[in-house]
Protein backbone atom coordinates (compact mmCIF):
# COMPACT_ATOMS: atom_id res chain seq x y z
CA UNK A 1 0.00 0.00 0.00
CA UNK A 2 2.73 2.09 0.40
CA UNK A 3 4.18 1.01 -2.97
CA UNK A 4 0.75 2.61 -4.26
CA UNK A 5 1.30 5.96 -2.15
CA UNK A 6 4.67 6.79 -3.17
CA UNK A 7 3.40 5.88 -7.14
CA UNK A 8 0.87 8.68 -6.18
CA UNK A 9 3.50 11.03 -5.46
CA UNK A 10 6.01 10.26 -8.26
CA UNK A 11 4.59 13.78 -10.16
CA UNK A 12 5.98 15.41 -7.26
CA UNK A 13 9.18 13.65 -6.94
CA UNK A 14 9.79 14.47 -10.67
CA UNK A 15 8.91 18.55 -9.45
CA UNK A 16 10.91 18.67 -6.31
CA UNK A 17 13.90 16.56 -8.75
CA UNK A 18 13.59 18.11 -11.63
CA UNK A 19 13.63 22.17 -9.90
CA UNK A 20 16.98 21.02 -8.27
CA UNK A 21 18.78 20.31 -11.21
CA UNK A 22 20.76 22.76 -12.94
CA UNK A 23 19.75 24.05 -16.14
CA UNK A 24 22.38 22.77 -17.89
CA UNK A 25 21.44 19.01 -16.54
CA UNK A 26 19.52 17.05 -19.49
CA UNK A 27 19.49 14.15 -17.29
CA UNK A 28 16.20 11.94 -17.02
CA UNK A 29 13.64 13.47 -15.16
CA UNK A 30 13.32 9.86 -12.94
CA UNK A 31 17.03 9.92 -12.70
CA UNK A 32 17.38 11.34 -8.54
CA UNK A 33 19.57 14.70 -9.13
CA UNK A 34 23.37 14.23 -8.33
CA UNK A 35 24.65 17.73 -7.86
CA UNK A 36 21.38 19.92 -6.26
CA UNK A 37 21.76 23.69 -6.99
CA UNK A 38 19.10 25.73 -5.76
CA UNK A 39 20.16 28.36 -8.61
CA UNK A 40 16.65 27.68 -10.20
CA UNK A 41 15.23 29.16 -7.32
CA UNK A 42 16.46 32.11 -7.23
CA UNK A 43 16.02 32.59 -10.68
CA UNK A 44 12.81 32.18 -10.72
CA UNK A 45 11.86 33.81 -7.91
CA UNK A 46 13.42 36.88 -9.26
CA UNK A 47 12.31 36.33 -12.70
CA UNK A 48 8.52 35.49 -11.97
CA UNK A 49 8.13 38.05 -9.44
CA UNK A 50 6.52 35.24 -7.32
CA UNK A 51 7.37 37.06 -4.07
CA UNK A 52 4.63 39.99 -5.23
CA UNK A 53 2.66 37.14 -6.14
CA UNK A 54 2.50 35.22 -3.15
CA UNK A 55 2.03 38.95 -0.79
CA UNK A 56 -0.88 39.78 -3.38
CA UNK A 57 -2.22 35.97 -2.66
CA UNK A 58 -1.60 36.40 1.18
CA UNK A 59 -2.99 39.72 1.34
CA UNK A 60 -5.91 38.56 -0.46
CA UNK A 61 -6.28 35.62 1.54
CA UNK A 62 -5.82 36.74 5.22
CA UNK A 63 -8.47 39.92 4.33
CA UNK A 64 -11.06 37.68 2.99
CA UNK A 65 -11.06 34.97 5.74
CA UNK A 66 -11.01 37.59 8.06
CA UNK A 67 -14.48 39.64 6.76
CA UNK A 68 -15.64 35.94 6.00
CA UNK A 69 -15.52 34.47 9.74
CA UNK A 70 -16.44 37.78 11.46
CA UNK A 71 -19.57 38.51 8.91
CA UNK A 72 -20.44 34.47 9.08
CA UNK A 73 -20.19 33.83 12.18
CA UNK A 74 -22.62 37.23 12.75
CA UNK A 75 -25.21 36.16 10.23
CA UNK A 76 -25.13 32.51 11.18
CA UNK A 77 -26.25 33.54 14.86
CA UNK A 78 -29.89 34.64 14.38
CA UNK A 79 -30.37 32.14 11.28
CA UNK A 80 -29.46 29.56 14.42
CA UNK A 81 -31.61 30.98 17.18
CA UNK A 82 -34.18 32.93 15.94
CA UNK A 83 -37.53 30.81 14.36
CA UNK A 84 -39.11 33.91 13.53
CA UNK A 85 -40.05 33.54 9.62
CA UNK A 86 -37.57 36.00 8.34
CA UNK A 87 -34.87 34.03 9.61
CA UNK A 88 -35.43 30.68 7.85
CA UNK A 89 -36.73 32.94 4.41
CA UNK A 90 -32.99 34.29 4.72
CA UNK A 91 -31.17 31.31 5.62
CA UNK A 92 -32.39 30.17 1.94
CA UNK A 93 -31.92 33.19 0.34
CA UNK A 94 -28.20 32.35 1.27
CA UNK A 95 -28.49 28.95 0.23
CA UNK A 96 -29.17 29.27 -2.82
CA UNK A 97 -26.06 31.25 -3.57
CA UNK A 98 -24.93 27.54 -3.81
CA UNK A 99 -26.51 26.13 -6.19
CA UNK A 100 -25.93 29.40 -8.79
CA UNK A 101 -23.08 28.81 -10.42
CA UNK A 102 -20.43 31.78 -10.49
CA UNK A 103 -20.71 32.52 -14.33
CA UNK A 104 -23.73 34.26 -14.15
CA UNK A 105 -23.05 36.46 -12.29
CA UNK A 106 -19.58 36.87 -13.89
CA UNK A 107 -20.33 39.78 -16.65
CA UNK A 108 -22.61 41.82 -14.50
CA UNK A 109 -20.42 41.61 -11.09
CA UNK A 110 -17.26 41.67 -13.75
CA UNK A 111 -18.69 45.38 -15.29
CA UNK A 112 -19.76 46.58 -11.53
CA UNK A 113 -16.24 46.09 -10.81
CA UNK A 114 -15.27 48.09 -13.85
CA UNK A 115 -17.74 51.19 -12.77
CA UNK A 116 -15.91 50.97 -9.24
CA UNK A 117 -12.60 51.34 -10.64
CA UNK A 118 -11.66 48.61 -8.64
CA UNK A 119 -11.01 46.27 -11.57
CA UNK A 120 -7.12 45.99 -11.21
CA UNK A 121 -6.75 45.83 -7.09
CA UNK A 122 -6.80 42.72 -4.57
CA UNK A 123 -9.71 44.21 -3.31
CA UNK A 124 -11.83 43.57 -5.40
CA UNK A 125 -10.68 40.31 -5.23
CA UNK A 126 -11.59 40.55 -1.40
CA UNK A 127 -15.17 41.80 -1.89
CA UNK A 128 -16.10 38.91 -4.58
CA UNK A 129 -14.80 35.96 -1.83
CA UNK A 130 -16.56 38.10 1.10
CA UNK A 131 -19.69 38.18 -1.18
CA UNK A 132 -19.57 34.49 -2.89
CA UNK A 133 -17.41 32.41 -0.20
CA UNK A 134 -20.51 33.41 3.08
CA UNK A 135 -23.37 31.07 1.72
CA UNK A 136 -21.27 27.93 3.19
CA UNK A 137 -19.23 29.50 5.75
CA UNK A 138 -22.83 30.78 7.58
CA UNK A 139 -24.05 26.85 6.28
CA UNK A 140 -20.81 25.73 8.73
CA UNK A 141 -21.37 28.24 11.54
CA UNK A 142 -25.51 27.91 11.72
CA UNK A 143 -25.54 24.26 11.30
CA UNK A 144 -22.41 24.05 14.57
CA UNK A 145 -24.35 26.39 16.37
CA UNK A 146 -27.80 24.66 15.90
CA UNK A 147 -26.50 21.96 17.79
CA UNK A 148 -25.37 23.60 20.86
CA UNK A 149 -26.81 24.48 23.43
CA UNK A 150 -28.57 27.61 24.45
CA UNK A 151 -27.90 27.33 28.17
CA UNK A 152 -24.78 29.47 28.08
CA UNK A 153 -26.58 32.54 26.12
CA UNK A 154 -29.12 32.35 28.76
CA UNK A 155 -26.87 32.49 31.53
CA UNK A 156 -25.25 35.33 29.94
CA UNK A 157 -28.71 37.12 29.74
CA UNK A 158 -29.17 36.46 33.47
CA UNK A 159 -26.03 37.87 33.97
CA UNK A 160 -27.30 40.81 31.93
CA UNK A 161 -25.08 40.78 29.22
CA UNK A 162 -26.01 42.72 26.70
CA UNK A 163 -26.42 41.12 22.72
CA UNK A 164 -22.93 42.30 21.63
CA UNK A 165 -21.28 40.67 24.77
CA UNK A 166 -23.63 37.78 24.64
CA UNK A 167 -21.84 37.43 21.12
CA UNK A 168 -18.41 37.90 21.22
CA UNK A 169 -18.19 36.66 25.10
CA UNK A 170 -20.23 33.36 24.71
CA UNK A 171 -21.04 32.35 21.25
CA UNK A 172 -17.90 33.31 19.20
CA UNK A 173 -15.58 30.85 21.34
CA UNK A 174 -18.16 28.15 21.57
CA UNK A 175 -17.76 28.72 17.74
CA UNK A 176 -13.64 28.18 17.72
CA UNK A 177 -13.88 24.08 16.26
CA UNK A 178 -16.26 25.61 13.21
CA UNK A 179 -14.00 28.47 12.87
CA UNK A 180 -10.71 26.24 11.54
CA UNK A 181 -12.77 24.34 9.40
CA UNK A 182 -14.04 27.93 7.45
CA UNK A 183 -11.00 29.51 7.79
CA UNK A 184 -9.22 26.45 6.43
CA UNK A 185 -11.44 25.66 3.36
CA UNK A 186 -11.90 29.54 2.61
CA UNK A 187 -7.82 29.69 2.39
CA UNK A 188 -7.66 26.70 0.28
CA UNK A 189 -10.37 27.90 -1.83
CA UNK A 190 -8.95 31.78 -2.29
CA UNK A 191 -5.45 30.54 -2.57
CA UNK A 192 -5.56 28.28 -5.23
CA UNK A 193 -8.46 30.00 -6.97
CA UNK A 194 -7.19 31.10 -10.78
CA UNK A 195 -10.13 32.34 -12.96
CA UNK A 196 -11.16 35.39 -11.02
CA UNK A 197 -8.00 36.87 -10.43
CA UNK A 198 -7.20 36.23 -13.82
CA UNK A 199 -10.36 38.39 -14.42
CA UNK A 200 -9.97 40.93 -12.38
CA UNK A 201 -6.53 41.86 -12.42
CA UNK A 202 -5.21 41.10 -15.58
CA UNK A 203 -3.25 44.04 -17.25
CA UNK A 204 -2.36 45.47 -13.94
CA UNK A 205 0.72 45.22 -12.05
CA UNK A 206 -0.93 42.90 -9.23
CA UNK A 207 -1.46 39.09 -9.36
CA UNK A 208 -2.02 35.95 -7.29
CA UNK A 209 0.13 32.61 -7.49
CA UNK A 210 -1.98 30.73 -9.87
CA UNK A 211 -2.15 33.43 -12.19
CA UNK A 212 1.35 34.15 -11.77
CA UNK A 213 2.33 30.79 -12.12
CA UNK A 214 -0.05 31.02 -15.49
CA UNK A 215 2.34 33.87 -16.94
CA UNK A 216 5.54 32.27 -15.54
CA UNK A 217 5.19 29.08 -17.37
CA UNK A 218 3.64 30.48 -20.64
CA UNK A 219 7.23 32.80 -20.87
CA UNK A 220 9.68 30.06 -19.78
CA UNK A 221 7.89 27.25 -21.49
CA UNK A 222 10.66 25.83 -22.61
CA UNK A 223 13.18 25.92 -19.50
CA UNK A 224 11.20 23.11 -17.48
CA UNK A 225 13.92 22.85 -14.61
CA UNK A 226 13.16 26.74 -13.72
CA UNK A 227 9.80 26.56 -14.40
CA UNK A 228 9.86 23.66 -11.68
CA UNK A 229 11.54 25.86 -9.23
CA UNK A 230 8.38 28.65 -9.81
CA UNK A 231 5.99 25.77 -9.31
CA UNK A 232 7.85 24.83 -6.02
CA UNK A 233 7.68 28.09 -4.77
CA UNK A 234 4.33 28.67 -5.43
CA UNK A 235 2.66 25.11 -3.66
CA UNK A 236 5.19 25.40 -0.76
CA UNK A 237 3.08 27.78 1.64
CA UNK A 238 -0.08 25.76 1.12
CA UNK A 239 1.20 22.32 0.89
CA UNK A 240 3.31 23.36 4.38
CA UNK A 241 0.11 24.60 5.75
CA UNK A 242 -1.08 21.04 4.79
CA UNK A 243 1.32 18.82 6.29
CA UNK A 244 1.16 21.44 9.29
CA UNK A 245 -2.66 20.94 10.04
CA UNK A 246 -3.53 17.90 7.68
CA UNK A 247 -5.66 16.29 10.63
CA UNK A 248 -7.85 19.30 10.77
CA UNK A 249 -7.98 20.12 6.74
CA UNK A 250 -9.23 15.98 6.22
CA UNK A 251 -11.40 16.49 8.84
CA UNK A 252 -12.96 19.61 7.53
CA UNK A 253 -13.25 18.23 3.95
CA UNK A 254 -15.02 14.98 5.02
CA UNK A 255 -17.14 16.67 7.78
CA UNK A 256 -19.69 16.92 5.00
CA UNK A 257 -20.46 13.09 5.25
CA UNK A 258 -22.32 13.60 8.73
CA UNK A 259 -23.44 17.06 8.09
CA UNK B 1 -10.78 25.65 -9.63
CA UNK B 2 -12.46 22.51 -7.14
CA UNK B 3 -14.97 24.41 -5.30
CA UNK B 4 -15.09 21.48 -3.33
CA UNK B 5 -17.52 22.44 -1.05
CA UNK B 6 -19.89 23.37 -3.65
CA UNK B 7 -21.44 19.45 -3.15
CA UNK B 8 -21.49 18.79 -0.18
CA UNK B 9 -23.72 21.69 0.33
CA UNK B 10 -26.00 21.36 -2.25
CA UNK B 11 -27.13 17.94 -1.05
CA UNK B 12 -27.22 18.81 2.24
CA UNK B 13 -29.39 22.39 1.77
CA UNK B 14 -31.91 20.22 0.01
CA UNK B 15 -32.32 19.16 3.80
CA UNK B 16 -32.32 22.11 5.16
CA UNK B 17 -35.75 22.35 6.37
CA UNK B 18 -33.80 20.06 9.97
CA UNK B 19 -31.19 23.42 10.05
CA UNK B 20 -33.99 25.40 10.70
CA UNK B 21 -35.17 26.10 13.97
CA UNK B 22 -38.61 25.33 15.16
CA UNK B 23 -40.21 27.15 17.90
CA UNK B 24 -41.28 23.80 19.88
CA UNK B 25 -37.44 22.43 19.82
CA UNK B 26 -36.11 23.97 22.82
CA UNK B 27 -37.67 25.80 25.78
CA UNK B 28 -36.35 28.89 27.18
CA UNK B 29 -35.66 30.06 23.37
CA UNK B 30 -37.53 33.10 23.54
CA UNK B 31 -35.22 35.14 25.83
CA UNK B 32 -32.23 34.18 23.28
CA UNK B 33 -34.13 35.70 20.44
CA UNK B 34 -33.89 38.83 21.80
CA UNK B 35 -30.03 38.41 22.18
CA UNK B 36 -30.11 37.43 18.62
CA UNK B 37 -30.90 40.65 16.58
CA UNK B 38 -31.97 40.95 12.80
CA UNK B 39 -29.28 43.42 12.25
CA UNK B 40 -26.36 40.60 12.35
CA UNK B 41 -27.08 39.08 9.33
CA UNK B 42 -27.31 42.30 7.43
CA UNK B 43 -23.26 42.71 6.40
CA UNK B 44 -23.32 39.24 5.20
CA UNK B 45 -26.65 39.47 3.59
CA UNK B 46 -25.70 43.03 1.89
CA UNK B 47 -22.02 41.59 0.46
CA UNK B 48 -23.99 38.59 -1.05
CA UNK B 49 -26.86 40.50 -2.55
CA UNK B 50 -23.95 42.62 -4.20
CA UNK B 51 -22.03 39.96 -4.89
CA UNK B 52 -24.35 37.34 -6.13
CA UNK B 53 -27.69 38.18 -6.12
CA UNK B 54 -28.57 40.98 -7.78
CA UNK B 55 -25.47 40.10 -10.47
CA UNK B 56 -27.08 36.60 -11.21
CA UNK B 57 -30.67 38.26 -12.12
CA UNK B 58 -28.91 41.12 -14.19
CA UNK B 59 -26.72 38.04 -15.29
CA UNK B 60 -30.35 36.11 -16.39
CA UNK B 61 -31.39 39.35 -17.98
CA UNK B 62 -28.52 39.80 -20.64
CA UNK B 63 -28.96 36.62 -21.61
CA UNK B 64 -32.08 37.98 -23.32
CA UNK B 65 -29.97 40.45 -25.04
CA UNK B 66 -27.31 40.70 -28.01
CA UNK B 67 -24.77 43.13 -25.94
CA UNK B 68 -21.36 43.23 -27.11
CA UNK B 69 -19.92 44.40 -23.68
CA UNK B 70 -18.57 47.62 -24.82
CA UNK B 71 -21.54 49.82 -27.06
CA UNK B 72 -24.04 51.05 -24.20
CA UNK B 73 -27.28 50.01 -26.22
CA UNK B 74 -28.42 46.46 -25.59
CA UNK B 75 -30.99 45.10 -27.60
CA UNK B 76 -33.74 42.90 -26.60
CA UNK B 77 -33.68 39.85 -28.56
CA UNK B 78 -35.57 37.34 -26.66
CA UNK B 79 -34.55 33.50 -26.90
CA UNK B 80 -32.48 34.52 -29.71
CA UNK B 81 -29.13 34.14 -27.99
CA UNK B 82 -30.50 30.76 -26.39
CA UNK B 83 -31.55 29.27 -29.93
CA UNK B 84 -27.98 30.27 -31.04
CA UNK B 85 -26.52 27.72 -28.52
CA UNK B 86 -28.08 24.97 -29.80
CA UNK B 87 -27.07 25.65 -33.74
CA UNK B 88 -23.51 26.55 -32.17
CA UNK B 89 -21.69 23.32 -33.06
CA UNK B 90 -18.95 24.49 -30.87
CA UNK B 91 -21.32 25.11 -27.79
CA UNK B 92 -22.77 21.82 -28.26
CA UNK B 93 -19.37 20.03 -28.53
CA UNK B 94 -18.23 21.57 -25.57
CA UNK B 95 -21.47 20.44 -23.61
CA UNK B 96 -20.49 17.02 -24.76
CA UNK B 97 -16.93 17.26 -23.96
CA UNK B 98 -18.18 18.22 -20.38
CA UNK B 99 -20.74 15.46 -19.76
CA UNK B 100 -17.98 12.89 -21.16
CA UNK B 101 -15.44 13.99 -18.76
CA UNK B 102 -18.32 14.53 -15.78
CA UNK B 103 -19.34 10.51 -16.57
CA UNK B 104 -15.59 9.66 -16.56
CA UNK B 105 -14.00 11.61 -14.02
CA UNK B 106 -16.64 10.89 -11.63
CA UNK B 107 -16.49 7.12 -12.52
CA UNK B 108 -12.77 6.79 -12.29
CA UNK B 109 -12.42 8.55 -8.96
CA UNK B 110 -14.91 7.07 -7.18
CA UNK B 111 -13.44 3.43 -8.30
CA UNK B 112 -10.17 4.44 -7.31
CA UNK B 113 -10.99 6.44 -3.82
CA UNK B 114 -12.58 3.57 -2.86
CA UNK B 115 -10.19 0.79 -3.86
CA UNK B 116 -7.53 3.25 -2.11
CA UNK B 117 -9.85 3.85 0.97
CA UNK B 118 -10.35 0.08 1.01
CA UNK B 119 -6.55 -0.46 1.11
CA UNK B 120 -5.80 2.76 3.59
CA UNK B 121 -8.72 1.02 5.71
CA UNK B 122 -6.94 -2.34 6.12
CA UNK B 123 -3.34 -0.79 7.27
CA UNK B 124 -3.51 -0.01 10.62
CA UNK B 125 -0.01 1.68 11.14
CA UNK B 126 0.50 3.27 8.48
CA UNK B 127 -3.37 4.59 8.00
CA UNK B 128 -2.17 8.49 8.57
CA UNK B 129 0.84 8.55 6.20
CA UNK B 130 -0.80 6.90 3.67
CA UNK B 131 -3.89 9.63 4.01
CA UNK B 132 -1.63 12.60 4.13
CA UNK B 133 -0.04 11.52 1.13
CA UNK B 134 -2.67 10.64 -1.17
CA UNK B 135 -4.95 13.64 -0.24
CA UNK B 136 -2.14 16.29 -1.08
CA UNK B 137 -2.55 16.51 -4.45
CA UNK B 138 -6.45 18.22 -3.82
CA UNK B 139 -4.43 21.06 -2.06
CA UNK B 140 -2.16 21.83 -4.86
CA UNK B 141 -3.09 24.66 -6.91
CA UNK B 142 -5.18 23.00 -10.15
CA UNK B 143 -2.61 25.28 -12.10
CA UNK B 144 0.29 23.79 -10.52
CA UNK B 145 -0.92 20.13 -11.13
CA UNK B 146 -2.17 20.89 -14.82
CA UNK B 147 1.13 22.45 -15.72
CA UNK B 148 3.11 19.37 -14.01
CA UNK B 149 1.15 16.59 -15.74
CA UNK B 150 1.68 18.63 -19.08
CA UNK B 151 5.31 17.95 -19.02
CA UNK B 152 4.85 14.18 -18.14
CA UNK B 153 2.68 13.73 -20.73
CA UNK B 154 4.41 15.45 -23.55
CA UNK B 155 5.21 13.11 -26.07
CA UNK B 156 9.09 13.17 -25.19
CA UNK B 157 7.96 12.97 -21.40
CA UNK B 158 8.17 10.30 -18.83
CA UNK B 159 4.98 9.06 -18.80
CA UNK B 160 5.76 7.72 -22.75
CA UNK B 161 9.21 6.87 -21.20
CA UNK B 162 7.64 4.44 -19.12
CA UNK B 163 6.02 3.03 -21.34
CA UNK B 164 9.32 2.59 -23.39
CA UNK B 165 10.91 1.00 -20.47
CA UNK B 166 7.87 -1.73 -20.14
CA UNK B 167 8.81 -2.68 -23.41
CA UNK B 168 6.27 -0.67 -25.19
CA UNK B 169 8.94 1.34 -27.13
CA UNK B 170 5.89 2.07 -29.89
CA UNK B 171 3.25 3.06 -27.53
CA UNK B 172 4.08 6.92 -27.59
CA UNK B 173 0.85 9.00 -28.31
CA UNK B 174 0.76 12.83 -27.75
CA UNK B 175 -1.31 12.85 -25.06
CA UNK B 176 -2.31 16.72 -25.41
CA UNK B 177 -2.06 17.08 -28.91
CA UNK B 178 -4.06 13.65 -30.11
CA UNK B 179 -7.73 15.52 -30.12
CA UNK B 180 -8.77 11.85 -29.49
CA UNK B 181 -6.64 11.58 -26.06
CA UNK B 182 -6.90 14.97 -24.76
CA UNK B 183 -9.89 14.66 -22.92
CA UNK B 184 -8.76 11.42 -21.54
CA UNK B 185 -5.48 13.23 -20.90
CA UNK B 186 -7.12 15.97 -18.69
CA UNK B 187 -9.49 13.12 -17.32
CA UNK B 188 -6.63 11.85 -15.85
CA UNK B 189 -4.76 15.18 -14.34
CA UNK B 190 -8.49 15.65 -12.40
CA UNK B 191 -8.81 12.24 -11.53
CA UNK B 192 -4.77 12.32 -9.74
CA UNK B 193 -6.01 15.40 -8.07
CA UNK B 194 -8.63 14.67 -6.28
CA UNK B 195 -8.92 10.68 -5.89
CA UNK B 196 -7.34 11.30 -2.52
CA UNK B 197 -10.36 13.12 -1.47
CA UNK B 198 -12.83 10.52 -2.51
CA UNK B 199 -11.03 8.35 -0.32
CA UNK B 200 -11.40 10.57 2.76
CA UNK B 201 -14.62 10.70 2.53
CA UNK B 202 -15.04 6.75 2.07
CA UNK B 203 -12.54 6.03 5.03
CA UNK B 204 -14.49 8.29 6.72
CA UNK B 205 -17.53 6.00 5.72
CA UNK B 206 -15.43 3.03 6.26
CA UNK B 207 -14.83 3.85 9.87
CA UNK B 208 -18.80 4.23 10.61
CA UNK B 209 -19.45 0.48 9.79
CA UNK B 210 -19.96 -1.62 12.79
CA UNK B 211 -17.24 -3.80 13.20
CA UNK B 212 -18.78 -6.46 14.96
CA UNK B 213 -21.38 -7.15 11.60
CA UNK B 214 -17.76 -7.26 9.66
CA UNK B 215 -16.52 -10.12 12.37
CA UNK B 216 -19.86 -12.04 12.01
CA UNK B 217 -19.07 -12.54 8.72
CA UNK B 218 -15.97 -13.80 8.88
CA UNK B 219 -17.16 -16.16 11.64
CA UNK B 220 -19.70 -17.26 8.69
CA UNK B 221 -17.65 -17.89 6.22
CA UNK B 222 -18.07 -15.37 3.76
CA UNK B 223 -15.55 -14.28 1.40
CA UNK B 224 -14.14 -10.67 0.87
CA UNK B 225 -16.72 -9.74 -1.83
CA UNK B 226 -19.52 -10.96 -0.64
CA UNK B 227 -18.55 -9.01 2.61
CA UNK B 228 -17.70 -5.91 0.31
CA UNK B 229 -21.08 -6.09 -1.23
CA UNK B 230 -23.51 -6.72 1.74
CA UNK B 231 -22.52 -5.71 4.20
CA UNK B 232 -20.19 -2.14 3.43
CA UNK B 233 -21.85 -1.29 -0.14
CA UNK B 234 -24.79 -0.52 1.70
CA UNK B 235 -23.41 1.41 4.99
CA UNK B 236 -21.48 3.33 2.28
CA UNK B 237 -24.16 4.48 0.79
CA UNK B 238 -24.11 8.21 1.81
CA UNK B 239 -20.62 8.19 0.90
CA UNK B 240 -20.93 7.62 -2.54
CA UNK B 241 -23.82 9.67 -2.81
CA UNK B 242 -21.89 12.80 -1.76
CA UNK B 243 -18.85 11.34 -3.50
CA UNK B 244 -20.89 10.88 -6.90
CA UNK B 245 -22.39 14.75 -6.44
CA UNK B 246 -19.42 16.44 -5.69
CA UNK B 247 -17.42 14.92 -8.74
CA UNK B 248 -20.13 15.39 -11.19
CA UNK B 249 -20.75 19.19 -10.35
CA UNK B 250 -16.95 20.11 -10.41
CA UNK B 251 -16.37 18.12 -13.31
CA UNK B 252 -19.28 19.96 -15.50
CA UNK B 253 -17.80 23.39 -14.08
CA UNK B 254 -14.11 22.32 -15.23
CA UNK B 255 -12.42 25.25 -15.98
CA UNK B 256 -8.43 25.84 -14.51
CA UNK B 257 -7.03 22.85 -15.71
CA UNK B 258 -7.91 22.88 -18.93
CA UNK B 259 -7.69 26.41 -19.77
CA UNK B 260 -4.27 26.40 -19.10
CA UNK B 261 -2.79 23.69 -20.75
CA UNK B 262 -4.54 23.13 -24.22
CA UNK B 263 -7.10 26.64 -24.20
CA UNK B 264 -9.90 24.26 -24.92
CA UNK B 265 -7.48 22.79 -28.09
CA UNK B 266 -6.56 21.64 -29.92
CA UNK B 267 -8.63 23.30 -32.40
CA UNK B 268 -11.77 22.90 -30.12
CA UNK B 269 -11.31 19.31 -29.12
CA UNK B 270 -11.36 20.19 -25.16
CA UNK B 271 -13.41 22.81 -24.77
CA UNK B 272 -15.45 22.51 -22.00
CA UNK B 273 -18.95 24.33 -21.22
CA UNK B 274 -16.40 26.64 -18.94
CA UNK B 275 -14.01 27.44 -21.38
CA UNK B 276 -16.66 27.92 -24.03
CA UNK B 277 -18.17 30.84 -22.08
CA UNK B 278 -15.03 32.39 -21.50
CA UNK B 279 -13.84 32.62 -24.53
CA UNK B 280 -17.08 34.16 -25.86
CA UNK B 281 -17.19 36.71 -23.08
CA UNK B 282 -13.49 37.82 -23.07
CA UNK B 283 -12.57 36.88 -26.36
CA UNK B 284 -15.17 37.08 -28.86
CA UNK B 285 -16.88 39.95 -27.03
CA UNK B 286 -20.20 38.11 -27.35
CA UNK B 287 -21.56 38.73 -24.03
CA UNK B 288 -25.17 38.13 -24.63
CA UNK B 289 -23.93 35.11 -25.75
CA UNK B 290 -21.19 34.22 -23.36
CA UNK B 291 -24.11 34.84 -20.64
CA UNK B 292 -26.83 32.47 -22.31
CA UNK B 293 -24.39 29.74 -22.22
CA UNK B 294 -24.05 30.36 -18.96
CA UNK B 295 -27.37 29.85 -17.98
CA UNK B 296 -27.59 26.83 -19.92
CA UNK B 297 -24.86 25.68 -17.81
CA UNK B 298 -26.95 26.34 -14.68
CA UNK B 299 -29.45 24.83 -15.95
CA UNK B 300 -27.47 21.76 -16.35
CA UNK B 301 -26.12 21.53 -13.37
CA UNK B 302 -29.19 21.86 -11.55
CA UNK B 303 -30.94 19.45 -13.68
CA UNK B 304 -28.03 16.68 -12.65
CA UNK B 305 -27.86 17.50 -9.21
CA UNK B 306 -31.52 17.41 -8.66
CA UNK B 307 -31.98 14.29 -10.60
CA UNK B 308 -28.60 12.95 -8.73
CA UNK B 309 -29.99 13.56 -5.19
CA UNK B 310 -33.32 11.70 -6.23
CA UNK B 311 -31.48 8.52 -7.69
CA UNK B 312 -28.81 8.22 -4.99
CA UNK B 313 -31.24 9.14 -1.74
CA UNK B 314 -33.64 7.18 -3.11
CA UNK B 315 -30.89 4.31 -2.60
CA UNK B 316 -30.22 5.76 1.34
CA UNK B 317 -33.48 5.58 2.35
CA UNK B 318 -34.24 2.51 1.32
CA UNK B 319 -32.04 1.33 4.18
Amino acid sequence: MITVGLIFLLPLYVLVNQSLKAPSDLSDPLAPVTKPTLVNYSDAWQEGDLGHALLTSALVTICSVLVLVIISALAAYPLARSTRRWSSITFYAFMIGLLLPFQLALVPLYVTMRDLHLLGTPWSLVLFYSGHLAPFSIFLYSGFLRAQSIEYEEAAAVDGAGTWQTFWRVVFPLLRPVTGTVIILNVLNIWNDFFTPLLYLSGSPNTTVPVALYSFVGEFVSRWNLVFAGLVISIAPILLIYFLMQRTIIKGFSSGLKG
Amino acid sequence: MMRSSDGIVRMVTLEARTLVPRDSAVPGKRRALRRAPFYFVIPAAALYAFVVLWPSIQGVGFAFTDWNGLDPHKTFVGLKEFTKVFQDAQALSALGHSLLLALGITVSQNVIGLLLALGVNSRIKTRNVLRVFLFAPAVITPVAAAFLWQYMLNPSGIVNEIFRLVGLKDFQPSWMGDPNLVLLSIGVIVVWEYSGYSMVIYLAGLQGINQEVIEASYVDGAGAFRRFWSIVRPELAPAITINVMLAVIASLKLFDQVQVTTGGGPGYASETLSTIIYKNIFQFSQFGYGVALAVVLTVCVTIVSVAQYRVLGRQNKGD
